[in-house]
């Protein structure tokens, strides 16, 4: 009964947004990546430098949206360096996926610990506040949950129906799409694969500092070790629970939020109390792993996902 | 540009790219120590002094490298089939939880009895884990990075719901903590006095076999096949399906032994930071062997040795020893880059 009651609650929608918020800035550049063929492992990794160099560059002094860019710009470079080996080289994107996610990871912490060598606990920044959008935010219920939140947010949600419109509305998404299923009829039509899949791979990996940014400088203010905690992995269920597309990654990802925010509810509850709080913080990972069986039937895999293209080769 | 492959590279060739990824490794370590205010021309001499400068030093290393054989074979064997393992840890995991299942005394048997079995729980209860991903694949066709990734958080957080529930040692201060094995259960030591257990001569042993399974045996063969082309080997009659599960076990149940080693070999007990990753390390240590088992062995030690020696480098030049997974993952990804470049020529459109 009570876990009814919390589904009616505008916190638990809100806390939902806000968990989902994070995960659509990265499974949306997960897509975009796997979209053009190239799987990024990456992303873990990504989103951790993508947390600490947004809250770095912040805590240094300049502005938020500053700080965004600043993690958007070092995503982007190892989307830089991750298709610079899988794209024009075809190296193993497993390999150089793990590969890029171990560099990211331990040079962010390297960063951390050069740049704060003394400090017990990491300090805090100013972040991003909840901003009401006016009348909207008055509606019961969903007023609270959607209209009051911070603005990278709001932004996660504009981002997916951009990419939306981009991916199957432009030319450029016409290009990107056919490098994921036809590269040799896109290279017949005179376009480079390897240019197209490369600003694939650096966009997406910029949006998914974003996510990881968003952690720093909006969900908390500080940075922790370990506190992306596997949401990457997360991510790449998440795309192909959309079926790379990126209206069901947002839903998906909105699910798979509101189920988050509800086991830390029901973890509080009279229930929560007789079940080890492990098996609550499972319950994410296991949920993933359930719908990944559930959709993998019905999934449209980008028919050259992790093929690599070499020219004048048959 | 574009990719041309070589018939007959020189011994140039074949030399060189390697030896440069090698030497870029260096280089970006040194500048990356020197950034963080040490001198840059000593940060490898002390590094190579800190993992094998004394007879300490070298035994330091030998057992951080006994865990990463165990996990460099696994992965290897698992890449060779392109089933990809990226879940090492969760095994290694399974590995040491029956370990401590089995060996806090409520089997009062004598070692020879009791060591063997554990063995070989171990091993079954490790290649089961996998197992569970291997049959998703193999059945509903889903993809085994995401799943075994995932179960890596699942599994941790399953061992940490035993450590801080029935597995607690009451003894142990209130820490999530199993109780320790009984002295029948512990590896002990392959020479007397000196801190090295036959953990390492299990994994060296185990290197051997796998490498006389891959080398001179059908399953070898059929692993190989699969690996190189699912629809070729297919279509010659290899069940490719079985093929897939049978890597997958075997490879659970090395990464399993890493488990198993650590916890009756060194340290005793099962806590939640028994392994620093040495399941994702694992990777590492095979993709630099090349996925060669025998290989493994080396790089498991050259991997042990950077990590053993950043220790005492970054105590003694101040530098953070995050410094360590910075070259790991570099000279990974350099070397990827490298063993291409001694195959395949590079062309100007």
């Amino acid at each position: 009964m009570e876990i009814i009651e919390i589904l009616f609650t505008a916190s638990f929608w809100a806390a939902a947004i806000r968990i989902a918020s994070p995960l659509i800035f990265a499974t949306l550049g997960e897509l975009i990546c796997e979209r053009a063929g190239v799987l990024n492992l990456g992303i873990e990794g990504i989103m951790v430098a993508g947390a600490f160099a947004g809250w770095m560059a912040v805590y240094s002094g300049t502005g938020l949206w500053t700080g965004v860019c600043v993690a958007m710009v070092v995503g982007m470079l190892f989307g830089l360096l991750h298709s610079t080996l899988t794209v024009p080289f075809g190296l193993s994107q497993h390999v150089v996926g793990l590969g890029v996610t171990l560099l990211a990871t331990s040079s962010t912490y390297y960063a951390y610990r050069l740049a704060l060598p003394e400090v017990t606990s990491p300090p805090k920044i100013e972040a991003f506040q909840p901003f009401e959008i006016p009348i909207l935010s008055d509606i019961p219920l969903l007023g609270p949950a959607l209209f009051s939140q911070t603005p990278l947010t709001y932004l996660a949600f504009v981002l997916v129906g951009v990419v939306s419109m981009v991916l199957y509305r432009t030319p450029l998404g016409l290009a990107v799409r056919a490098a994921g299923e036809n590269p040799a009829a896109v290279a017949a039509q005179g376009l480079s694969v390897t240019a197209i899949r490369m600003g694939a791979v650096m966009v997406g990996s910029g949006l998914m500092a974003v996510g990881g940014a968003f952690l720093t400088m909006s969900a908390f203010d500080s940075f922790f070790f370990e506190m992306v905690n596997g949401r990457g992995w997360i991510c790449i269920a998440l795309v192909v629970f959309g079926s790379w597309r990126p209206g069901k990654a947002l839903l998906g990802a909105v699910l798979f939020a509101a189920f988050d925010a509800l086991q830390i509810r029901v973890q509080q509850t009279s229930l929560g109390t007789l079940i080890p709080y492990q098996i609550f913080l499972m319950m994410p990972y296991i949920l993933s792993i359930f719908a990944l069986i559930l959709m993998s039937r019905r999934a449209e895999v980008p028919a050259a996902l992790m093929v690599p293209f070499n020219k004048g080769e048959r | 540009m574009r990719l041309e492959p070589i018939n007959n590279p020189t011994l140039a060739r074949k030399l060189v790219p390697p030896a440069l990824a090698l030497a870029s490794t260096v280089v970006i370590a040194s500048l990356l120590a020197m950034v963080a205010g040490a001198n840059p021309f000593s940060v490898i001499g002390l590094i190579l002094k800190g993992a094998f400068g004394s007879k300490f030093a070298i035994l330091e290393t030998l057992n951080r490298a006994t865990p990463l054989i165990f996990t460099g074979l696994a992965v290897a064997v698992a890449f060779r089939a392109k089933f990809w393992n990226i879940g090492a840890e969760a095994q290694l995991y399974a590995g040491a939880l029956v370990t401590v299942l089995l060996g806090t005394g409520f089997l009062p048997w004598s070692s020879f009895a009791i060591l063997p079995l554990i063995i070989v729980a171990s091993i079954i209860v490790g290649a089961v884990v996998l197992l569970v991903p291997a049959l998703l694949k193999t059945r509903f066709g889903v993809d085994e990075v995401v799943t075994t990734l995932l179960f890596n958080f699942i599994f941790l957080l399953f061992i940490s719901m035993l450590l801080e529930g029935v597995l607690k040692d009451p003894m142990g201060m209130g820490w999530p903590k199993s109780a320790r094995l009984i002295p029948e259960a512990r590896l002990p030591r392959i020479v007397e006095g000196l801190r090295l257990h036959w953990g390492f001569g299990l994994a060296i042993l185990s290197a051997v076999g796998i490498w006389i399974i891959q080398t001179r045996s059908t399953l070898g063969y059929e692993m190989r096949a699969v690996g190189l082309n699912k629809e070729a080997a297919a279509f010659a009659g290899i069940p490719v399906n079985v093929v897939i599960v049978k890597t997958a076990l075997l490879s659970g149940g090395l990464a399993a032994l890493a488990g198993f080693s650590e916890v009756a070999g060194l340290k005793g007990s099962l806590t939640l930071d028994l392994s620093p990753g040495f399941g994702y390390t694992g990777i590492i240590v095979a993709m630099l062997a090349l996925l060669n088992p025998l290989a493994v062995v080396v790089a498991a030690l050259f991997v042990a040795g950077i990590f053993v020696g950043a220790d005492s480098m970054s105590r003694a030049a101040d530098v953070p020893t995050y410094l360590a997974d910075i070259m790991l993952a570099t000279a990974l990804l350099l070397m990827v880059l490298a063993i291409m470049l001694t195959r395949f020529r590079v062309v100007r459109d």
